[in-house]
């Protein structure tokens, strides 16, 4: 099936998301929709899913113009959709998740045909491969496996476009290359495909036509054969380095160590972390690899002192930082900069330069007498919205108003105003456009020449490799092995999925 | 061959990751058994009998009742409960949960510990043991009503705090409608509208203007209870014969109601009982089996999901919690017709919040559900029991013994359980 968009124009408010977006996609080829986050490429497959109403331009499936007043409508006609975050209900089977919303029933009591969604799942799971069991619960199934299971779905209504938007971005590196052997196959098997990412690796390997998105427009198309500083630049408007200057670190003295560390869940009691030891000298990264979920926010949390450890010793240049508060472990010289910045990074509602004294507004110079100072406060906001190069309008804007690059500049620009010793960065750079890594990587980077610890968390293995000056992989609460960052992807997305990896070298 | 190691960690995940174990419940449930042993077992004088009759004079077959000595009886069940507690504490150690049979049975043979320890050395008078469990069931119809309405709602995502309100919605218009028609019967038509409309308010703000649910649904039972407490002072009062004790009388299903014991409790009831049967079995079979079950926990559980594959998240909302509200007016024509009572101000009287109990400690299912209702109907039957023969326990205890049950029953000791995830959350697109 051949589907065709003209025109798509979608506003929020004063915000134009979609302007003026043409596509084609031919049945039987990959179509890699490739932009930064915040392009605009989910507001165009939500426009195309019926999930927005678009403000202008036409959707033709097969040159015939169709309109989708909801999700129903778009799968009637045939797209399908793999969202990112998956649309699963975690405590329904396999089976019920793929019949929901189309239930076959038989009897006089019109009960649930489960054997005839059972048969549908393990048939179309045989012809792809996928080894999903149609009784298992979605929620004890791993994060690639539930991606099957949204494939299934989308097929098991005779999807002919599959839309796959950013599904790269939970899987280990193996995993990933699975589902690009799988959408191989869709391609082969005659479904147009179209696959949204930011990841100029997957976009080379596997898709027959790009288009690269800027700020809601398209920008250009590019064969695959492009290098991907050619597609880099053009998604993001300007040359681009796509790797990250630094020298060798000169590691001094042990700054943080970490020792036999224990987080239990209350609820489960699962083990989230599992008596966890390393140690990082002062000027080097430590980066923190692995498959979300697996204890690395735990551990980043755990050393600050914001989740409770049952067991283990966090010291800090000799100081233990355990059972104190967080208050006085950040003045022992920890900078933390939280995986969810819009949560727990800043208050959105309070302005840029208010966010920027969080941590110290009680202190001098900034209060006196138990008042604020706002004169302080200003020129201090100027000064770091200067030299952080936040874009914003007025430092009185509000912090929520601004871009999530911005946000994380302010976020660090606070944490690394103080004197570390330690910096913990949590996915410093998730939802950042290429620009804005650039410069976060930058800084990271300056802060370890000046001889701080730093530990870096991060599930993207590009970043990773580019800041690491060793690399901890973590599985189930556990640190797989430390190794160095010569290491190569293959070996390290099996240390990702569980295995040790010397005996992965030696097999 | 690298595939191969990802697919086989991945899978074993569950069982892999390190966990601790939890002794709360054992422990909890091992104190209140522990207690039940030292009070009422070894609390009880040795050489006193406890006469449990069973039969009742109307029934067909004539049963001897029975004596047992109270001390060896009370210290018998405690060590039911024990070894109920030593069987929580064999599943923790294996990382797993207990049925909800557990919690019930447990709470059974403590308050049987309480029953023969209350009624011991009573030549007078016997435990009447066929009439306390008819009461026990008669009295859980609200509750089971109530908890299912509730479970319907919050599987469709919408907490139902206003099951108090529409119960005592459900007892008023079916007073109202039976009295003025002259048919006990006809209540029962009118009781599940008020409580849908009740419902209907509830779904409302909640789907179309974001309104917290628990805020709303306290404001409704406050407006049920004003409007009904209202109109029963004015209307009610001018017209005697708008408000009469109309009765519904209890159906022997033939065969059935001849068997000892059980044939009295469960088959010797009125309508409005059998009514609750079909209405567990329905609601058990269709919420799990059915399409229109599917689709209500799946909007309970995973909105987006829902909507996602084209179904109408707030309609199936509000078309449930309409259901829900309806089935706990159906329970409220209880207090009313189904007592052969006249209405009377606030007589629900915090039904409905032990029904929302009941409906946590049955884990959001419609045969827990019935379970922990009967389990607090039996405690509720116990304390009129116990005021009958006259307890050495003072009688405002007595009065506390459903409620206690419910705290206990909820608080934990049955272990964690999961309410469906999109519960009290709006769903805006």
């Amino acid at each position: 099936m051949k589907l065709e968009l003209r025109k798509i124009t979608k506003k929020f408010g004063d915000f134009t998301a979609n302007d003026q977006i043409d596509l084609v996609v031919e049945s039987g080829t990959v179509h890699a929709l490739l932009g930064e986050n915040g392009a605009g490429k989910s507001t165009l497959m939500n426009v195309l899913f019926g999930l927005y109403d678009a403000d202008g331009g036409e959707i033709l499936l097969d040159d015939e113009t169709r309109v989708f007043a909801g999700p129903g409508d778009a799968m009637a006609a045939g797209i399908g959709m793999v969202h990112q975050h998956f649309m699963l209900v975690p405590v329904f089977t396999v089976a019920e998740n793929v019949m929901l919303g189309h239930e076959q029933v038989r009897g006089p009591a019109k009960l649930l045909d489960l054997e005839a969604a059972r048969e549908k799942v393990r048939e179309i799971s045989d012809r792809f491969g996928f080894h999903v069991d149609p009784d298992a619960m979605v929620e004890d199934l791993s994060v690639g496996a539930q991606q099957r299971v949204e494939i299934i779905k989308a097929l098991s209504r005779d999807a002919r476009v599959l839309i796959l938007d950013e599904p790269t971005a939970v899987l280990t590196p193996q995993e990933t290359d699975e589902l690009l052997e799988i959408v191989g196959q869709l391609r082969d098997s005659g479904t147009a495909v179209v696959l949204i990412t930011h990841k100029l690796r997957e976009v080379k390997a596997i898709a027959d036509t790009i288009t690269v998105i800027r700020r809601g427009k398209v920008v250009g198309t590019a064969e695959p054969t492009a290098s991907q500083e050619e597609l880099a630049s053009l998604m993001v408007g300007r040359d681009v380095s796509m790797t990250v200057d630094k020298d060798d670190a000169t590691p001094g003295e042990p700054m943080l160590r970490v020792e036999n560390l224990t987080v239990i869940d209350e609820d489960t009691r699962i083990k989230l972390l599992d008596g966890v030891s390393f140690e990082v000298r002062g000027g080097e990264i430590l980066a923190v690899a692995g498959v979300q979920g697996n204890g690395q926010t735990e551990l980043a949390e755990a050393i600050l002192g914001v989740v409770d450890a049952v067991e283990g010793s966090v010291t800090l240049d000799g100081t233990e930082l355990m059972g104190r508060s967080i208050r006085d472990n950040l003045d022992a010289g920890i900078g933390f900069v939280p995986e969810d910045r819009t949560e727990d990074g800043v208050v959105a509602s309070f302005t840029v330069a208010n966010n920027l004294i969080l941590d110290l507004y009680d202190r001098e110079p900034y209060s006196k007498r138990g008042a604020i100072d706002p004169g302080v406060v200003s020129r201090n906001a100027e000064e770091q919205v200067e030299k952080f190069d936040v874009r914003t309008t007025s430092t009185e804007a509000l912090t929520g108003s601004l871009s999530g690059g911005n946000q994380q500049k302010v976020v660090l620009a606070r944490e690394l105003a103080r004197d570390l010793k330690l910096l913990i960065a949590s996915q410093p750079t998730r939802g950042l456009d290429v620009g804005s890594i650039e410069f976060v990587h930058k800084r990271i980077i300056e802060e370890r020449d000046k001889g701080v610890a730093v530990v870096i968390v991060s599930s993207e293995l590009d970043e990773v490799y580019a800041l690491a000056d060793r690399i901890a992989v973590m599985y189930h609460g556990r640190i797989v092995d430390i190794v160095s960052p010569d290491t190569d992807r293959d070996t390290m997305g099996l240390m990702m999925a569980g295995a040790h990896g010397d005996e992965e070298e030696a097999a | 061959m690298s595939t191969t190691a990802v697919e086989t960690s991945s899978a074993a995940a569950g069982a892999e990751a390190p966990r601790t174990k939890s002794w709360k419940s054992t422990i909890g449930l091992g104190v209140v058994a522990l207690l039940s042993l030292l009070f009422f077992g070894f609390g009880t004088p040795t050489g006193v009998q406890t006469t449990f009759t069973i039969a009742r004079s109307s029934d067909f077959i004539e049963l001897p009742s029975v004596t047992v000595p109270s001390r060896a009886a009370a210290v018998g069940l405690s060590i039911v409960a024990l070894l109920l507690v030593a069987w929580v504490a064999y599943r923790a150690n294996q990382y797993r949960k207990v049925g909800i049979w557990l919690p019930i049975v447990f709470g059974m043979a403590i308050m049987g510990a309480l029953l023969t320890w209350a009624g011991a050395d009573r030549s007078t008078t016997t435990i009447q043991l066929t009439g306390l469990l008819t009461s026990a069931l008669f009295l859980a119809v609200p509750l089971v009503f109530g908890s299912l309405a509730g479970t319907l709602c919050e599987r469709s995502g919408i907490i139902n705090i206003a099951i108090e309100g529409q119960l005592l919605a459900g007892a008023f218009l079916a007073a109202l409608v039976a009295s003025a028609v002259g048919n006990a019967y006809v209540g029962l038509i009118a009781a599940p509208i008020a409580g849908a409309l009740v419902g209907w308010l509830l779904a409302v703000f909640s789907t179309r203007y974001w309104v917290n649910q628990i805020v709303v649904g306290v404001v409704l039972n406050l407006l049920v209870l004003g409007l009904t407490s209202f109109f029963f002072s004015t209307v009610m009062s001018d017209n005697p014969n708008l408000n009469q004790p109309l009765n519904m009388p209890d159906i022997a299903i033939p065969v059935l109601s001849s068997i000892p014991v059980i044939g009295p409790v469960l088959f010797d009831q009125n309508l409005l009982v059998y009514i609750m049967y079909a209405v567990v079995v329905i609601i058990q079979i269709m919420l799990f089996r059915s399409r229109w079950g599917l689709r209500m926990r799946s909007v309970g559980e995973h909105p987006k999901a829902a909507d996602t594959v084209g179904i109408k998240v707030n309609r199936t909302r509000v078309r449930n919690t309409v259901l829900g509200g309806a089935i706990a007016g159906l329970g409220g024509a209880f207090f009313t017709v189904a007592s052969g009572l006249a209405f009377g101000k606030d007589m629900s009287a915090g039904k409905g919040y032990i029904a929302l109990a009941a409906m946590i400690l049955g884990r959001w299912s419609p045969k827990g559900a019935l379970a922990a209702a009967l389990l607090f109907g039996f405690a509720d039957a116990l304390q009129q029991q116990l005021g009958v023969i006259g307890s050495p326990i003072p009688s405002q205890f007595l009065l506390m013994l459903p409620y206690l049950a419910t705290i206990f029953a909820v608080a934990g000791l049955v272990g964690h359980s999961r309410p469906p995830a999109a519960e009290g959350i709006p769903y805006k697109k």
